[in-house]
């Protein structure tokens, strides 16, 4: 994160410091103010959402002057919304447990520098631990103490699909919170009310089923064109057409993932449009199908809401012979053994003291960089080895590392991405002993 | 020009032997491992007859070159010493030999290390008083200015360097470095070379044969005119220029009188042996107090159990995404049987040989040696878990250990020598404690030797509890270090006396 913070503030210098003479000292020219795409849906009122969505689960952290643990750069989170409102952008969404429990307050405290027409604010009942009626809406009136709002504009059921039916009955249903918020729904306090969904297609049939019942104004899912095809993206995207509600995209990216690429992908990509981002692929795709409302971006950096403004400034859709191509890319993504890590963190804190997120991350880069050897005799064993390990402990401290995974399996039930995090861990952990005792 | 030949050499050596404190990676002692091999002391504890004899031919050949050159403390003196002659120039004068403070103390150094290497050889063997210096002073500075290169390398996408651990692994040893640099770098900065030449026990025995040796730097009494220039920049204050003699048993054959004097009266040649009485040494007729240091060994002085961070994680109204629980610091469990090297032996073959030098806490990957705070064998390294455990493919301590007590072992000799055990605590396995799963010893024994069993009989969903199969087990810690078990590990290692092959 460091390096990143680092690295991106030089950038910005030096953008300045160019700036005299070349027009903001980029090829591209200026950033946009006035030309994001926005879209309206029948059912949605007035709204008029621009296509990209502020995501609030990633905001700059810095450490913490007053001793332990990371907190929020509030200076920097106002700078970055303030820029995002300037060029357009108009969707914030948030949720109580995002960055350690501090996402809710650091996004009110920039937002509220606003009038609060100019933006539409979106956050989630994340009552997983403790689903009692009692907790869940001590956590609702929370979040309106945080926003510092009087209304809240998108409103939802945290994460649906994950245990099925029994879940969703159980935190929302049984406790009587369903009612409770459509009643905050038709008193104003909630403008939408839908949910977000990570599970199987016959579990969001059988939530839009109950459409007639709740009247979801919108429904969140995961879209991009590594999972239109191989898992069930297509599908739940042709159950929202069938309903005609409108979505919301979540991990257009992957968590980073489709940004970070092995380098032929990289290759095949720019050859086709040399002066476009990877990741500008992805946000095309994902805003393509004409049902989407809004695609929701986690951005820590300047550098990559700059870049995503552009892509949407205004949207250039995506022409079938592009989506052609960009499913072919996205088999050739799918043939690398990455494990779908999305860094939501989720999963942590692990009470073993293991940095999940760091060790599943360092695994893909090595990965997509090539240095996950198969065998010592590899031409290239020695280099991958040394680049393995060495970055192995400048990413993850010893103590923290997967040999420590005692296997407890607390954490798998919080991914979104359903990864078996102990198994991975355990597969990791032999990896890197193979390659210490130099055994591969 | 022998005076530069000498100096050449003198720098050579000592800034190699630094090195080998001084790198980690242990890529140098491929190449510079035999320096730390050929010490006076280290080589006869190894009972490396071919070098003490090598190191006794060589000075009765050519006097103490051994002191100017291949000794890093004494070459360590003679910085010291040039920093202090750079301050006031010909400040020595000679002093006549004290000759029964170095006998008594030589004989000292004999009987504390018959007695099972005391307190009192590791304090004096001179070699390994520099290790100390070297690796508690000048190696943490090594390690910041590598971490320093690390973290660019790591900023440029490199994997050049990386970084490495700077920790203080016992306030005694770092202590005990701290005051023999301040003493020894006083006593060379105002007289030279006073500890080679009263204290120190191999300047002694080399100096008794430095009295016959072959070549010696003479005074040619007609050249000579008494100026006495030579005595004042002598820093063994071992020429006598009033009577023209000089005390070949404190000469290191610096050869820096051989340039002062300005009428070349001085040259290092073949000597007519003056009859000098000797006395006969003193320092073999304590054979018989062999008797074996107390074995009352472990009260670890600062076992002070931090119990305050028992509740690490308190239990939270709300489960939020990210950050990371507090790791508690593991605590010393307090074992039996302190733990050695594989390679070592025994407890006792180790004590008897090891000098403390701290050339295997320098090199040890894996955080695992430290030097004991026990006073039985106070600096010499023992085996600790809490920072890494004996990994199966390491053989460093016993490739580089000079004096023989690491033996060199390869890594399939490793896999099979047991030296020591892993006991289970029953009170702080995790599945009984927490009722979580784990496993995580098991998982990770190089050996195989844990198993997982319900913990009660038949009831096959019961908690799983680790069994030790002890004839497997050779004590390599991975257990006790993997162990999530905190502050206190549920498994831990027992020490053998001796260690056997399995």
């Amino acid at each position: 994160m460091g390096l990143g913070t680092a690295a991106g503030a030089a950038a910005l210098c030096g953008c300045k410091r160019k700036a005299e003479t070349e027009v903001t000292g980029s090829e591209l020219g200026p950033v946009p103010t006035d030309k994001m795409t926005c879209r309206r849906f029948p059912g949605l009122g007035d709204d008029n959402v621009s296509i990209l969505g502020y995501g609030c689960m990633r905001w700059p952290t810095m450490p913490n002057p007053e001793g332990k643990g990371d907190i929020i750069d509030q200076d920097a989170v106002n700078g970055l919304v303030d820029y995002a409102l300037a060029h357009g952008v108009n969707y914030f969404d948030t949720a109580p447990v995002y960055v350690q429990g501090k996402s809710e307050k650091a996004t009110g405290i920039a937002l509220k520098r606003h009038p609060r027409e100019s933006y539409y604010i979106a956050t989630k009942l994340s009552n997983f631990s403790n689903s009692s009626r009692e907790n869940s809406l001590a956590m609702y009136r929370r979040s309106f103490e945080e926003l510092q709002v009087e209304y809240i504009d998108y409103y939802l059921l945290h994460s649906l699909g994950g245990g099925g039916m029994d879940n969703f009955r159980k935190r929302f249903v049984d406790n009587g919170m369903m009612d409770f918020l459509m009643e905050e729904r038709k008193a104003g306090r909630i403008r939408r009310l839908g949910f977000s969904f990570h599970g199987s297609q016959e579990v969001f049939d059988e939530l839009l089923a109950l459409h007639d019942q709740y009247h979801w104004d919108f429904v969140q899912i995961q879209l991009n064109y590594v999972d239109w095809h191989g898992s069930n993206a297509k599908g739940l995207y042709e159950s929202l057409e069938k309903y005609q509600i409108p979505g919301i995209i979540m991990e257009p990216l992957l968590g980073g993932r489709l940004s970070k690429l092995p380098d032929h992908i990289v290759k095949r990509l720019k050859q086709q449009r040399p002066e476009s981002s990877v990741a500008s692929w992805a946000f095309r795709f994902a805003c393509t199908p004409e049902l989407i409302l809004t695609v929701l971006s986690g951005m820590t950096y300047m550098e990559h809401l700059q870049d995503n403004i552009r892509t949407y400034s205004p949207l250039v859709p995506l022409t079938e012979e592009e989506k052609e191509f960009l499913f072919e890319t996205g088999r050739l993504i799918k043939q690398y053994p990455t494990i779908p890590c999305n860094d939501c963190k989720y999963c942590m804190p692990c009470p073993y003291g293991i940095d999940i997120p760091a060790i599943l991350l360092h695994y893909n880069k090595c990965v997509n960089e090539g240095n996950v050897p198969e065998s010592s005799q590899d031409p290239k064993y020695r280099e991958a080895r040394r680049a393995f390990l060495v970055g192995y402990d400048r990413s993850v401290p010893k103590l923290r590392q997967a040999s420590h995974c005692i296997g407890c399996n607390q954490c798998s039930k919080h991914c979104p991405q359903r990864i078996n995090i102990p198994r991975q861990l355990h597969r990791i952990d032999r990896f890197v002993e193979s390659l210490k005792q130099d055994t591969l | 020009m022998l005076r530069k030949i000498r100096v050449a050499l003198a720098i050579f050596f000592y800034v190699a032997i630094t090195m080998l404190f001084l790198d980690f990676t242990g890529t140098l002692h491929a190449w510079f491992g035999w320096m730390a091999k050929i010490q006076f002391l280290p080589a006869l504890l190894a009972l490396n007859v071919g070098v003490v004899v090598m190191l006794v031919l060589l000075t009765a050949l050519f006097g103490r070159v051994y002191c100017s050159v291949i000794c890093p403390l004494g070459v360590m003196q003679d910085i010291f010493a040039w920093l202090g002659k750079k301050a006031k120039k010909n400040r020595y004068a000679y002093s006549a030999e004290k000759r029964w403070l170095r006998y008594i103390m030589l004989l000292l150094f004999i009987v504390s290390l018959l007695a099972g290497g005391g307190i009192l050889a590791k304090l004096l063997a001179p070699y390994s008083a520099y290790g100390r210096i070297a690796h508690s002073l000048l190696a943490p500075l090594w390690q910041w200015g590598n971490n320093g290169l690390a973290y660019l390398a790591e900023r440029a996408d490199s994997y050049a360097f990386y970084g490495t651990e700077v920790w203080i692994r016992s306030a005694t040893t770092f202590g005990v470095a701290v005051a023999t640099l301040l003493i020894i770098g006083i006593l060379a900065w105002r007289g030279g070379r006073t500890y080679c030449n009263t204290i120190c026990p191999v300047g002694t025995v080399l100096g008794f044969i430095a009295r016959f040796s072959w070549l010696k730097p003479v005074i040619d009494t007609n050249k000579c005119n008494g100026c006495g220039l030579c005595a004042r920049n002598c820093k063994a204050a071992c020429i006598n220029s009033k009577e023209h003699r000089i005390d070949y048993s404190r000469c290191v054959a610096c050869m820096d009188c051989l340039d002062k004097c300005k009428r070349g009266a001085i040259s290092y040649r073949r000597a007519v042996v003056k009859n000098h009485q000797q006395p006969v040494g003193d320092g073999t007729a304590t054979q018989d107090s062999l008797h074996v240091g107390d074995t009352s060994r472990r009260t670890f002085l600062a076992t002070t159990a931090v119990a305050t961070a028992t509740a690490a994680i308190k239990a939270q109204e709300m489960k939020v995404d990210g950050g990371l629980a507090t790791i508690v610091d593991k605590v010393v469990p307090d074992r039996q049987t302190h733990l050695v090297p594989p390679g070592a032996w025994s407890a006792r073959h180790f004590a008897q040989h090891c000098t403390a030098c701290q050339l295997c806490v320098s090199v040890c990957p894996n955080g695992v040696l430290v030097p004991s705070t026990d006073l039985t064998r106070l600096m010499q390294p023992e085996m600790r878990y809490e920072r890494g455990y004996c990994r199966p493919e390491c053989t460093k301590c016993s490739d580089v250990c000079p004096t023989g007590a690491i033996r060199p072992i390869t890594r399939e000799d490793k896999s099979s020598i047991q030296i020591g055990h892993a006991v289970w605590v029953k009170k702080n396995c995790i599945p009984l404690t927490d009722g979580q799963p784990c496993g995580n010893c098991a998982r990770h024994c190089p050996t195989g030797a844990i198993q997982m069993i319900p913990s009660v009989e038949g009831d096959k969903r019961s908690p799983k509890i680790p069994a030790i199969n002890t004839e497997r087990c050779i004590g390599c810690g991975a257990c006790e270090h993997l162990c999530p078990a905190r502050p206190f590990s549920a498994i831990y290692v027992e020490g053998h006396e001796r260690h056997r092959e399995i």
